[in-house]
């Protein structure tokens, strides 16, 4: 009994893959949402003379840096299988934990050091909540999103915090060099660090197979909940990065800041392509998804259609880019 | 009740068993595509007033597309369906279960947050005035068909409070309840306690009695032969066979079912058996098992036998750190450790291939080599950076070992058979270099020749020095495989079984409690 | 009654109860019968919204459109009155509840037809919905001094002491407590909810269920929204900003499972309730109003914990001597 299993012939050989790396590239939807984003930039070059300016496309870049900056900690948190709803509200905690500490004279290291440990917090507590607990994220994260910005509320009122100092705006208003500013040079780098961990490290793989699977996951000698709590957490520190930006860029504080982001950063990792339901999606889907979503509202704007109505636009492209190749494949049946 | 294994009961003829009565249904032709595969190509089914008449046949054979077929789910692509006589299409559900079918299935398909009675009348509940449910009837209704099959149940009780048998009953009362033609039971038995099955056998009795023609979709033989008319055999979606049970013996069935004569043959094995290498003392669980205790040495395959709930799977899930014991220990190599999670074991050398293949087994959705790799990272990786090149090499290694049947190693794990998919998990464990490895149910629901290369290889890992636990409820599969068998009933250890012990009749006593009387 | 006692609902009841003898205590004029029914009739639209909202989580679904399509059939009825004072009210009624179930239907169609996750869908047209305000009103307001009296009156009319808001809230809730109990439909949303598997093989529909609850909830949400813009006498694009989530929140502190299949309508009432109550109570109570949010957060963590600790499974018992403790 030495040889089993292969019935006498040789093993049969099984090639790595089946198709080349073009092949899966034309089918994916990160180059469908790259062709509606120069779709995007090339009718709006056409439609106002101002939208290839340098520094107008700069200042375009503030659109969406801060909300890409959650919406890559949420794509790996929604390719787990799990959600953070409560990320405007921890912008809105860290923003005031950060305009209080200006009160009692804090300088820029320690404003930011408050900001990034409130999110860090915040992140915690809804991962204790879900991981240790095992109570279910969406849920959880409407709860906690009423009560971070409710404490935001009852600390500041209708009040607002301002005089944070002068260096402290570098982070929401400077630039690296020309128009090039700090914060879109931060959310490069971060797109990096997120496509490396989330497509070329361990961890990333990690995510995608909970989010396939948990339980086989976890039968797989996963630790499910340490990977989640990690993805919470992250998602937590973003909020305070982002919470950092976003106060520096306005110099003040009110309870009602980044209200409704939670919801634009959830369409911008959808419409990146992430499946709601866990288990798809890649960093550059997303990074395009930003660009899409910045550009629209950028372009819009030069046309002086107000936000408000983008957002139709947006709610389309988010229902379409699903819905069509799904209609198109029903009228071809 | 006495179980015959070497032999099936021949049945006895029965009322009405006779090749010339009309069939109340009869399906001809019937042809059913999916994207890729025909799942039905012009198959022929006929079922009898008052006769039980048994679908055979492998997975894939198309007796679940029948079963949807018959209730509606899918319409056909070709062929009739004719009941007493009439031509009928079933458009929805709603369809079949107004034209008397209706079907309880493998899985209790019914709903926990509502009541026993609304469960028998979800559908088709009494109306009162304005249209509106008469719940008042519906109690009584529901009482009164309970009654009707000795079932003690209360109509208010919400289904999440009843146990499997319960709900069992409760199905058979939705089927009584719209006085269905035809009732079909989709391996009705696969989830029961041996005293709750003779349970079932006694109301297929009564539903035979009262005239009802009964499709029973089941891959027991002994139960087949026990209570069936008739038989009908499917093979890749065709319709190979049928006739009457007293014309057929379990040879001939088999050979139907896998198209050639097989005998289960099973690897030959030298029992050389090494020094211990898994020890576990004093196992206890509140709820599932107690006083566990038992040695693994190196190179053994040990089988565990017992009923379906005897709580063999809970007190490997506990060794594999899925759930906690609360009492007893663990010995690895002499040395005592603690397993608080499947990691954990992972670490220690002990894996676990789980009976439920799609929800705990693989990771549908992830192409195979990541399947295999992913509790091999720190192995493949560098860093904690991917290599991918490491994880081709490893996952071709392991598959291509187990002999696995894809397209790509990069394919999702989904699209392989049940056979191929179980070949992935047991790669991504031995790719692990594990000492123990628990297989719990490993052919349940996979081809023969998978199956066969399943125990081939399981013979060649012991013969490598690997320990096996097999957890089984196949009798030859258990006595063909294992050096030894503990067998379990009730959650404690009925029995230990060697060399002569080790025989079919005294696993059955030991699992059925019956080897308890002296 | 036993089995009451033990429930969710008993357990919500007695805070409730709890939380006004509370307030009582030291402020007793809160819990006069006037003052209840004030807090009622301001809790109204909440609740209507959040039993629309039951339907559609009781089928795994979720709705984030309703603030939005509230607003914009809001707005609709406001700007149809300031330009047509002489339409009638029974009119404006129509035209709310069919409006607001036709941007029900467009998420039912997307969740049925399209095989689109809800939550997806009702993003998307959350902000088509608000934008689509924007574009017909151009960003104006609609002010009370062009709205007619007949139309901001209607809401506010007494009868025997409670004002036509709540009646209709009574009205609707009764309305639900019958179609959910007694109704094929009502009880479908509960089978497609529990187990969608075994819904179709009773012959339910599991898309066009879920389908109906869009509707359902539309419709709901269609008529609060002129009952909204009648009573505050203002429509403009932001009113109800947020409101859905505040709708969810009062499902989940009522205990209706977000994963489907379980809860009830008295559950619902009574969560929109303790909302309210808590809202109503706190400028009387002296504790300002900015606490109002960081409450029902902390009430639907609380309410969250307990559901989901009383729901969860216990193993099979399989021990012979193990089953008479369980």
């Amino acid at each position: 009994m030495t040889e089993t299993a292969s019935h006498g012939q040789a093993p049969r050989h099984i090639p790595d893959r089946l198709q080349g790396p073009g092949a899966r590239l034309l089918k994916s939807w990160e180059l469908l949402l790259f062709a509606v984003a120069v779709a995007i930039f090339v009718a709006n070059s056409f439609a106002s003379p101002y939208f290839l300016n340098a520094w107008n496309l700069s200042d375009a870049t503030f659109n969406f840096t801060e909300k890409a900056m959650i919406a890559f900690a949420m794509a790996l948190l929604i390719i787990s299988g799990e959600i953070d709803l409560s990320v405007a509200s921890i912008i809105a905690l860290c923003s005031t934990a950060m305009g209080a500490a200006v009160q009692y004279g804090a300088g820029t290291p320690e404003i930011v050091l408050i900001g990034l440990a409130t999110g860090l917090a915040c992140g915690a507590f809804n991962a204790v909540l879900v991981t240790k607990m095992g109570l279910p994220s969406i849920v959880v994260t409407i709860g906690t999103m009423s009560l971070f910005r409710g404490i935001s509320y009852i600390v500041l009122g209708d009040g607002a915090y301002r005089g944070y100092p002068a260096d402290f705006a570098y982070f929401g208003q400077g630039y690296v060099f020309w128009v090039i500013s700090f914060e879109f040079v931060l959310f490069a780098l971060l797109a990096v660090l997120y496509y490396i961990l989330l497509h070329r490290t361990n961890f990333g793989r990690m995510v995608y197979a909970i989010g396939n699977n948990a339980t086989a996951a976890s039968f797989s000698g996963i630790r499910v909940a340490r990977v989640k709590f990690i993805l919470f957490l992250l998602t937590g520190l973003m909020s305070g990065v982002a919470a950092i930006c976003l106060t520096s860029r306005l110099g003040s504080t009110r309870p009602s800041i980044a209200f409704g982001w939670e919801l634009e950063v959830v369409t911008m990792v959808v419409l990146g392509g992430v499946s709601i339901l866990g288990g798809s999606g890649s960093i550059p889907g997303v990074v395009i998804a930003a660009f899409v979503m910045g550009l629209v509202t950028f372009g819009l704007g030069l046309l002086n259609v107000p936000g408000i109505v983008m957002s139709i636009f947006i709610g389309l492209l988010l229902i379409g880019v699903i819905a069509l190749p799904r209609l198109w494949a029903m009228w071809r049946r | 009740m006495q179980v015959s294994l070497t032999t099936p009961p021949v049945a006895e003829s029965r009322n009405g068993a006779t090749a010339d009565a009309a069939p109340v249904l009869r399906l001809e032709g019937i042809t059913k595509t999916f994207p890729g595969v025909k799942a039905l190509d012009g198959v022929t089914l006929e079922l009898y007033p008052g006769q039980v008449t048994a679908l055979v046949g492998e997975n894939g054979a198309g007796k679940s597309t029948i079963v949807k077929t018959l209730t509606g789910i899918y319409q056909p692509d070709g062929g009739t369906i004719s009941l007493g006589g009439e031509p009928v299409h079933f458009a929805t559900a709603q369809d079949a279960t107004a034209a008397g079918i209706t079907a309880i299935h493998q899985e209790t398909v019914l709903f926990d947050e509502l009541s026993v009675a609304e469960n028998i009348f979800i559908g088709h509940a009494p109306r009162g005035r304005f249209g509106l449910i008469d719940w008042s009837k519906m109690r009584r209704d529901a009482q009164e068909i309970l009654s009707r099959i000795d079932a003690d149940l209360d109509p208010d009780m919400p289904l999440r409070e009843l146990g499997i048998a319960s709900k069992h009953l409760v199905a058979i009362a939705r089927a009584l309840s719209v006085d269905a033609r035809v009732v079909i039971m989709d391996e009705p038995t696969a989830a029961l306690s041996h005293k709750e099955i003779e349970e079932l056998y006694e109301l297929v009795e009564r539903l035979r009695a009262e005239g009802r023609a009964i499709l029973f979709i089941s891959h027991k033989f002994d139960e087949i032969f026990r209570i069936a008319d008739r038989y009908t055999v499917f093979r890749d979606g065709q319709h190979v066979g049928s006739g009457l049970i007293a014309d057929v013996d379990e040879a001939e069935l088999v050979r139907l079912m896998v198209g050639r004569s097989v005998d289960q043959i099973f690897p030959q094995r030298a029992h050389n058996v090494g020094d211990e290498v898994l020890k576990v003392v004093g196992y206890a669980h509140p709820t599932e098992f107690d006083e566990i205790n038992f040695t693994l040495r190196r190179g053994e395959i040990l089988g565990f036998y017992g009923l379906v709930g005897a709580g063999r799977s809970e007190v490997m899930q506990a060794l594999f750190g899925v759930t906690r014991p609360s009492k007893g220990a663990v010995r690895i190599d002499g040395q005592v450790r603690v397993i608080r999670s499947p990691a954990e074991a992972v670490e220690n050398g002990i894996v676990y291939v789980p009976e439920d293949r799609g929800r705990q087994g693989a990771v549908i959705g992830l192409p195979i080599f990541q399947n295999v790799t992913l509790p091999s990272l720190a192995q493949t990786s560098r860093g904690g950076f991917l290599r991918l090149s490491e994880e081709f090499a490893l996952a071709r290694e392991y598959t291509e070992r187990l002999d696995l049947r894809a397209a790509a190693l990069d394919q999702d794990v989904g699209n392989l058979s049940g056979g191929n998919q179980q070949k992935v998990v047991i790669a991504k464990w031995l790719a692990t270099k594990p000492k123990v490895i628990i297989l719990d149910e490993p052919t349940k629901g996979i081809d023969i020749g998978s199956k066969a290369a399943v125990h081939g290889f399981m013979a060649e890992l012991a013969a490598q020095g690997l320990s096996v636990i097999m957890v089984s409820s196949e009798i030859p599969e258990v006595l063909g495989m294992s050096d030894r068998v503990i067998v379990m009933r009730e959650g404690l250890i009925a029995a230990e079984l060697e060399g002569e012990a080790l025989t079919p009749e005294n696993l059955v006593r030991h699992a059925a409690g019956i080897g308890a009387q002296p | 009654m036993t089995q009451f006692l033990k429930s969710r609902e008993a357990i919500l009841s007695a805070a409730i109860l709890a939380l006004l003898m509370l307030i009582a205590s030291r402020f007793p004029a809160f819990v006069a019968p006037s003052n209840l029914a004030r807090v009622f009739t301001d809790t109204s639209p909440l609740i209507l919204l959040a039993l629309g909202q039951t339907v559609v989580i009781l089928t795994r679904c979720i709705d984030l459109s309703v603030a939005a399509n509230l607003a914009l059939t809001g707005m609709v009825c406001a700007m149809l009155n300031a330009t047509y004072p002489g339409v009638p009210v029974a009119v404006i009624l129509v035209l709310a509840l069919v409006m607001g179930a036709v941007m029900g239907m467009v998420n039912g169609l997307l969740v049925w037809k399209l095989n689109i996750p809800p939550i997806v869908v009702t993003l998307g047209t959350m902000t088509i919905y608000r934008g689509i305000i924007f574009v017909i009103s151009g960003g104006a307001w609609v002010n009370a001094h062009e709205m007619s009296h007949a139309f901001t009156g209607f809401p506010r009319a007494e009868l025997l002491g409670l004002p036509v808001l709540a009646w209709i809230a009574i009205l609707v809730t009764g309305l639900f407590f019958l179609g959910i109990a007694r109704t094929p439909l009502g009880r479908a949303f509960y089978a497609v909810g529990g187990n969608p598997h075994a819904a179709v093989y009773t012959g339910i529909d599991v898309g066009k269920t879920q389908f109906m609850a869009f509707t359902i909830s539309g419709m709901l949400a269609g008529l609060t929204g002129y009952l909204w813009v009648a009573r505050y006498s203002v429509a403009y694009v932001d009113i109800a900003g947020g409101f859905e989530l505040e709708v969810v929140a009062a499902c989940v502190i009522g205990g209706i499972s977000i994963a489907g299949g379980a809860g009830t309508i008295l559950g619902t009432l009574l969560g929109a309730l303790f909302l309210g109550i808590v809202k109503n109570a706190l400028p009387v109570v002296d504790i300002s109003p900015f606490w109002q949010l960081a409450i029902s957060g902390t009430a639907i963590i609380v309410a969250v914990a307990f559901n989901t600790r009383s729901g969860r499974n216990k193993g099979r018992i399989i021990l012979k001597r193990a089953e008479g403790h369980a």
